[in-house]
C-alpha cells in the first residue's frame, strides 16, 4: 500500500552503497557541526552540500515530502515561540540594533532578530535532509549489524531493527483499524470537535497496541526458536566490508568537521557576525 | 528396532496461569524417521504439545512440569531452549508474523548469525537450503513480496540450515489456499524422504495432510491421547466422530451410506481406497437423498460494474469486475492469497476508491458516497477481531457504533441485549473481552457489526484458524443471519465452507472475475481450479469410482445431508 513512509527505499545510488557505520558516522558528524555552529557561512554550505547528497542519493523529494512538511510545521511553530519569547534575542547575540519594523515595545523587528532566525531554520535544514536520508537509505538489517560494530550491543541493534522494520507494517495496521472504525462511525475528520476526536483516537490506538502486541510476542518466540540471545557475540549476513568509497567520505566528512569547526570557532564566537 | 527420538513419559503440565493441566500423563514415543500427525480440537493441548518439544513450554510459557521428556535421548530438563532449537526446527503457523530478516537470504540465515558462523559459510550454507526448497531465485527478494506458499518455504528453510533432527510444523495449512496447501504437504513429503528426518505435523485439516503418507496419527482431546494409531485404523474407528474433527469427506459419505469401514479398505487416501463393496450403498443412498432445493430470484441488492482499481498508478489489483449479488443471498468471493479478494471488499465498503467502475445499491449509485454512509448499509467484519475490538466489555463494544450515532440510552440497551441474544452472548454481556476465546472475540465483532442493522455483512475468512466445531458453530450461526434476511458475502479460501454454506461462488484470479457460478459447479470444473488454486473435492473421485453418473449432484446431495446431520449435534 502506499502508506508507507520513512520506511528502506532500496535504489542503487553511491548513499546506498557506503555501508551503514559509515553513513551513521558521518550523520553522526554531521549533526555535531550543525549543533555546534551558529555561522551562517558554515550552514548555507552544510544545507547546499546536504541538498547535493540528496541528489545524488536519488531519493525523490515526493517519497518525502509528508515527514518533510510535517517537520516544517514545527519548525515554523519553534519559529514563532522564538519569537514570542525572546524577541530580542538577536540584537543580545549581535550587539546591535537596525530596527525594521516598529511594534511596541520588546516586539520591535528587528534585522538582528530575522537574521538569528534564519539561522535557527538554516540549522533545521541541514539536519533534517540528512536525518531522513539515513532512514531510507540505510537497510534496517545492515543498520543493525553498523551499530553492533561500532560497540552496540547487538540485542539493542537488533531492538532498534526490528522497531524500524515494522514501521511499514504498523502503518499498514493502522490504516486498517482506521479505516473499519470509521465504519462504524467513529469520526476522526475535522467534523468533529476536537475532545471528540482525542477520544475517537483511543478506539484506533487500543486495537492497534493489542494487535502490536500479538506480534510481538509471535516474533519473541521466533526469533528464541531460532536462537537468538545464545552467544555474547553473533555475525551478521548483511555486514559489509569497508570500501573505497566508504573510507573516502569518512575522510571528506571529518575534513568538514574540521574545518567548519574552525571557521565557526577561530574568532571565539558561534555566531557569524555581518553587523559588525 | 528403530531409535526412539521423542519420548513422553507419564508428561504432565499446567500453566502458570490455569487451574488445571493442559496435558495429563503423556505417554507417547516417536522414532527416528518416522512421520506423525497430531490432530485434535482447539484448546485439546495439541499445540501445547508442540510448545514442549520446541521448548517454548516450559522456557518461554511458565508452568509446571512433571514426568519426562527425552528429546534424542536427553532429558529436555537438563537443555535449554537454545540446545533444543538446535534439535528441533519449529515451522511456526503463521508465517507473515515470523519472518525476521528483510529478504529471504536474511531470514534463512538468522539461526547462522546466532550461532555466530562467518559470512562466507552463511552465503554457502543459505544458497544450499534455499535450493532444497525451491527459492534459489529468490534470496534477494523482500518478504513481503512472496506469495503464501513461498513464505513458508522460507520459514522451512529457515530451520534446515541447523541440521535439525526433527522438523516440527504448527499448523501449517492454517493460512493457505488450498493448492498451495497441496504443495506444502508435498513438500514436506519430498523433504522428509530426502533427509530422513524426523517429521511432527501439528494440524486439524485431516483430509489436506492425508494428501501424503503419513506413518502415524496421534489424537489429542483435552490434554488426553486417545489415540495412536496408523491412518487406516483410525479412519475406521469412531474416535474422529467423538471428538468432532472433521473426517475426510469421502470417508464421512460412505458412512452415511451405511457401509463400515474397515482398515483393509484403506481409507487413508482416496486412491487407495477400495470402495467396491460400498458400490451398491452408495447408489441407493444416492438414490434416496433429498435433492437440494432450487433457489428462488429476488431484486439485486448489491451490484457492481466494470470495477477497476490499483494501489499505485499502472499496476492493476482488479480489473473490470461486475458481479450482482441479490437481497438474502450467501455468496462466497474465493480465489488464491493475494489474487484481490480483500481488495474487492474494501472497495466495497469505501475503503478504497475504484479508478473506473460504478457501484450499485439496490440500483443506487453508491459511488460517491463515504465510508460512514455506506457503513449504515454494508457491515465489514476483519479477519483478526484484535483488529476491531476497542472496548473492554462486551456491552460496551456492541453498543459502541450506535453510542456514536447518538441513538438514545434506552433504545441502544434494547438493540445491543437483541444483537448479544441472537449472536449467542447473552450470558456473557457483562463479561470482560479478554476472557473471551478467539471463535468468541469473533462473535463479538460481529455482533457489533450486526447491531447497526446493515443490510449485507461482509467477512474476511471467518473461520480462519478455528477448528471443525467452532467452524460449524460460527458458520450455522451465519447461516441463521443469512435466514433472517441479512445478505452474506464471505471472502475465503476454505473450500469446505464455500461448498458447504454458499450456494453462490465468484471467484477471483489475478485481479478478474474467471467464475460466477454455483460451488459445485466451480469445483468441477479444472480449468478454473487450477487458475484459482482451488482443489477438488474427494467427492467427485468418490462418485466417479463408485459408478455414479451424476458426481456434481452426489455432491450436492451429500452438503445437503450432512448439514442437517451437523445441524442436530449443534
Amino acid at each position: 500500500m502506499a502508506v508507507e513512509m520513512l520506511s528502506y527505499i532500496e535504489r542503487k545510488s553511491p548513499v546506498h552503497q557506503l555501508t551503514g557505520v559509515t553513513k551513521l558516522v558521518c550523520f553522526l558528524i554531521w549533526s555535531t557541526v550543525a549543533m555546534l555552529t551558529y555561522d551562517t557561512r558554515v550552514l548555507l554550505f552544510l544545507f547546499l552540500f546536504s541538498i547535493c547528497v540528496f541528489i545524488v542519493s536519488k531519493v525523490k523529494l515526493k517519497e518525502v515530502a509528508f515527514v518533510l512538511l510535517f517537520i516544517l510545521f514545527f519548525l515554523m511553530i519553534n519559529n514563532l515561540a522564538i519569537y514570542v519569547f525572546s524577541p530580542q534575542e538577536g540584537v543580545k547575540i549581535y550587539g546591535t540594533s537596525h530596527v525594521l519594523v516598529e511594534i511596541s515595545g520588546r516586539y520591535t523587528i528587528t534585522i538582528e532578530q530575522l537574521f538569528y532566525q534564519i539561522n535557527v531554520t538554516l540549522k533545521y535544514f541541514t539536519v533534517i535532509p540528512a536525518a531522513i536520508l539515513f532512514i531510507v537509505t540505510t537497510n534496517p538489517s545492515e543498520f543493525a549489524a553498523s551499530l553492533n560494530r561500532i560497540g552496540v550491543s547487538y540485542r539493542i541493534s537488533y531492538a532498534v531493527a526490528l522497531a524500524l522494520r515494522y514501521i511499514p507494517d504498523i502503518q499498514r495496521d493502522f490504516r486498517t483499524i482506521a479505516l473499519s472504525q470509521q465504519a462504524r462511525g467513529i469520526d476522526m475528520s475535522r467534523k468533529e470537535k476536537l475532545p471528540r476526536r482525542i477520544k475517537n483516537a483511543a478506539s484506533i490506538i487500543i486495537p492497534l497496541i493489542l494487535s502490536s502486541l500479538d506480534k510481538i510476542e509471535m516474533i519473541s518466540n521466533a526469533m528464541e526458536l531460532r536462537g537468538f540471545g545464545k552467544n555474547k557475540q553473533r555475525t551478521w549476513y548483511r555486514a559489509r566490508p569497508f570500501q573505497k568509497i566508504d573510507i573516502l567520505t569518512l575522510i571528506l566528512f571529518t575534513l568538514i568537521l574540521l574545518v567548519s569547526l574552525y571557521v565557526t570557532f577561530h574568532d571565539g564566537n558561534r555566531f557569524y557576525n555581518p553587523f559588525s | 528396532m528403530k531409535k526412539p527420538v521423542i519420548q513422553f513419559e507419564n508428561y504432565s503440565f499446567q500453566y502458570r496461569s490455569q487451574t488445571a493441566p493442559t496435558l495429563h500423563e503423556i505417554n507417547l514415543t516417536i522414532y527416528e524417521g518416522e512421520k506423525v500427525l497430531i490432530i485434535g480440537p482447539s484448546g485439546s493441548g495439541k499445540s501445547t504439545l508442540g510448545h514442549c518439544l520446541n521448548g517454548l513450554v516450559p522456557f518461554s510459557y511458565k508452568g509446571e512440569v512433571s514426568g519426562s521428556l527425552k528429546i534424542s535421548g536427553e532429558n529436555t530438563k537438563n537443555l535449554d531452549i537454545f540446545s533444543l532449537s538446535k534439535k528441533v526446527g519449529t515451522v511456526l503457523q503463521d508465517p507473515d508474523g515470523q519472518f525476521i530478516g528483510l529478504t529471504v537470504a536474511e531470514d534463512i540465515a538468522f539461526a547462522l548469525e546466532n550461532d555466530g558462523a562467518p559470512q562466507t559459510q552463511m552465503f554457502a550454507k543459505v544458497a544450499e537450503v534455499s535450493k532444497m526448497v525451491d527459492m534459489a531465485d529468490y534470496l534477494d527478494s523482500s518478504l513481503h513480496q512472496l506469495s503464501g506458499g513461498q513464505k513458508q518455504r522460507v520459514s522451512l528453510a529457515g530451520v534446515m540450515v541447523d541440521d535439525v533432527e526433527i522438523l516440527l510444523f504448527d499448523e501449517p495449512l492454517a493460512n493457505l489456499d488450498p493448492a498451495t496447501g497441496k504443495y506444502a504437504i508435498e513438500l514436506i513429503d519430498r523433504i522428509q524422504k530426502e533427509t530422513n528426518k524426523t517429521v511432527v505435523i501439528i494440524e486439524h485439516r485431516l483430509e489436506d495432510v492425508l494428501h501424503c503418507h503419513v506413518d502415524r496419527i496421534i489424537v489429542v482431546d483435552d490434554g488426553r491421547i486417545i489415540a495412536d494409531m496408523t491412518p487406516d485404523e483410525l479412519l475406521a474407528s469412531p474416535i474422529l466422530e467423538q471428538c468432532s474433527i472433521r473426517e475426510p469427506l469421502y470417508v464421512k459419505a460412505v458412512k452415511y451410506a451405511g457401509c463400515e469401514i474397515t482398515p483393509e479398505m484403506q481409507p487413508a487416501h482416496i486412491e487407495s481406497f477400495q470402495v467396491d463393496g460400498c458400490k451398491d450403498q452408495l447408489a441407493n443412498w444416492f438414490r434416496k437423498a433429498d435433492a437440494s432445493i432450487p433457489k428462488q430470484k429476488s431484486e439485486s441488492i448489491l451490484e457492481l460494474k466494470d470495477i477497476t482499481f490499483g494501489y499505485t498508478t499502472g499496476k492493476k489489483t482488479i480489473q473490470g469486475v461486475s458481479f450482482s449479488i441479490e437481497k438474502g443471498e450467501m455468496v462466497s468471493i474465493v480465489g488464491k492469497n493475494g489474487a484481490g479478494k480483500s481488495t474487492l471488499s474494501k472497495l466495497i465498503c469505501g475503503f478504497e476508491k475504484p479508478n473506473a467502475g460504478r457501484i450499485y445499491y439496490r440500483g443506487k449509485d453508491i459511488s460517491e458516497d463515504t465510508i460512514k454512509e455506506r457503513a449504515a448499509r454494508i457491515g465489514m467484519v476483519m479477519q483478526n477481531p484484535n483488529q476491531m475490538i476497542s472496548k473492554q466489555m462486551i456491552y460496551e463494544e456492541v453498543a459502541l457504533g450506535l453510542v456514536i450515532r447518538g441513538v438514545p440510552e434506552a433504545e441502544i440497551k434494547e438493540r445491543v441485549l437483541k444483537t448479544l441474544k441472537i449472536c449467542g452472548l447473552y450470558p456473557f454481556r457483562n463479561w470482560p473481552i479478554s476472557a473471551l476465546s478467539f471463535g468468541q472475540k469473533k462473535r463479538v465483532t460481529i455482533a457489533s457489526i450486526l447491531v447497526l442493522e446493515p443490510e449485507i455483512i461482509i467477512l474476511d475468512e471467518p473461520t480462519a484458524g478455528q477448528d471443525f466445531r467452532h467452524y460449524s458453530e460460527i458458520m450455522e450461526f451465519l447461516a441463521e443471519l443469512n435466514r433472517h434476511g441479512v445478505t452474506i458475502i464471505m471472502i475465503t479460501h476454505d473450500m469446505h465452507l464455500m461448498l458447504e454454506y454458499t450456494p453462490r461462488a465468484v471467484v477471483i484470479a489475478g485481479g478478474r472475475k474467471i467464475a460466477d457460478d454455483t460451488a459445485v459447479n466451480v469445483l468441477a470444473d479444472s480449468q478454473i481450479i487450477k487458475e484459482a488454486n482451488l482443489k477438488e473435492t474427494s467427492l467427485f473421485e468418490l462418485a466417479i469410482r463408485s459408478g455414479i453418473g451424476e458426481p456434481k449432484e452426489f455432491v450436492r446431495r451429500f452438503i445437503a445431508y450432512d448439514r442437517e446431520v451437523r445441524q442436530q449435534w449443534q
